[in-house]
């Protein structure tokens, strides 16, 4: 993947087909330049032998065909910087869900720029607007937020997130606040 | 710095629009293949220029743009099919924003199938 915020796409797709009803991306980045990305759901989870199989590239639940690339190619990010991949999940009634979370060296010449994260999230929200997505990235610059159930507080029943007008509106609020520390 | 009480009127102003939009049949579909395949081979920004142009053309009250897992041709990725009811699908294959852009102008708004863009030009 030519871009970090690609990865995220394909990741949080995971939690969408596990049936997530809130989905949590954050990007945390301290002092030394070590970014974690952190993808938080409550869908189905996976039982501890499915949790076993998804590094390896030669699992996937699809039935188009036998590979599975995601994880795999997010490890690979991830490590290449001296970063790791690790995945907390349950099937429990009380606490389903599934955490992701890489850790980055953005110092390393093997780091994998960010790219567009604003689109990333924008066409998660817009094909998928029954989630309740909330996007944090935090870094020692700046601090960007954004909250679907807020911004569904507001809309009510009558207006899709997914409406183009809104998805607009959506990416100049993150825009603006990637620009303010500009 | 954009506020909420902006989202708020931008609500008000849709409300009657989305009401309208409900009441008529979307009649076409455009689905953009954005599994690990189609996002590696550049399906973000292809998915991102059917939203635009869709709008942009006025379309959305008939066009309706969504997202679909791994269609099963990953070397043709980014694939994109249209569904027209009463017509027969269109495999668009290779696809990037510009191709894209002539898709929504000749075969969205103008009706003609964009014959070099389609998966039987490549296969054949």
């Amino acid at each position: 993947m030519k871009e970090l915020s690609l990865n995220i796409l394909d990741i949080t797709k995971n939690s969408v087909t596990a049936g997530a009803k809130n989905i949590e991306i954050s990007l945390i980045e301290d002092e030394k330049g070590i970014l974690t990305l952190s993808i938080k759901d409550d869908g189905c989870g996976m039982s501890d032998e499915t949790l076993q199989k998804v590094s390896n590239p030669f699992y996937t639940t699809r039935t188009t065909r036998k590979v599975g690339m995601g994880i795999p190619l997010l490890t690979l990010a991830a490590e290449q910087t001296g970063g790791k991949v690790s995945i907390i999940s349950s099937t429990k009634a009380e606490d389903h869900g599934t955490t992701i979370s890489a850790t980055f060296d953005t110092k390393s010449i093997d780091f994998t720029p960010l790219g567009d994260i604003v689109e990333t999230v924008c066409l998660l929200i817009q094909g998928n607007p029954e989630i309740d997505f909330v996007f944090i990235h935090q870094t020692p610059k700046f601090n960007v937020r954004l909250s679907i159930p807020e911004i569904k507080e507001i809309l009510g029943e009558d207006v899709s997130v997914a409406e183009f007008e809104i998805i607009q509106w959506i990416k100049g609020f993150l825009d603006e606040q990637y620009n303010d520390v500009q | 710095m954009k506020s909420l009480q902006e989202l708020a009127a931008i609500r008000e102003k849709m409300k009657d629009k989305v009401a309208i939009r409900e009441a008529s049949d979307n009649t076409v579909r455009i689905v953009v293949g954005m599994a690990t395949c189609g996002i590696a081979a550049g399906a973000r920004p292809v998915l991102s220029q059917f939203v635009e142009e869709v709008n942009k053309e006025g379309l959305s009250d008939k066009v309706t743009v969504t997202q679909t897992g791994c269609i099963g041709l990953c070397q043709y990725e980014p694939i994109v099919e249209i569904f027209e009811s009463g017509k027969e699908k269109t495999t668009y294959v290779k696809m990037d924003a510009e191709k894209a852009k002539r898709v929504v102008a000749e075969h969205i708004k103008g009706g003609k199938v964009v014959t070099e863009y389609t998966i039987g030009n490549y296969k054949a």
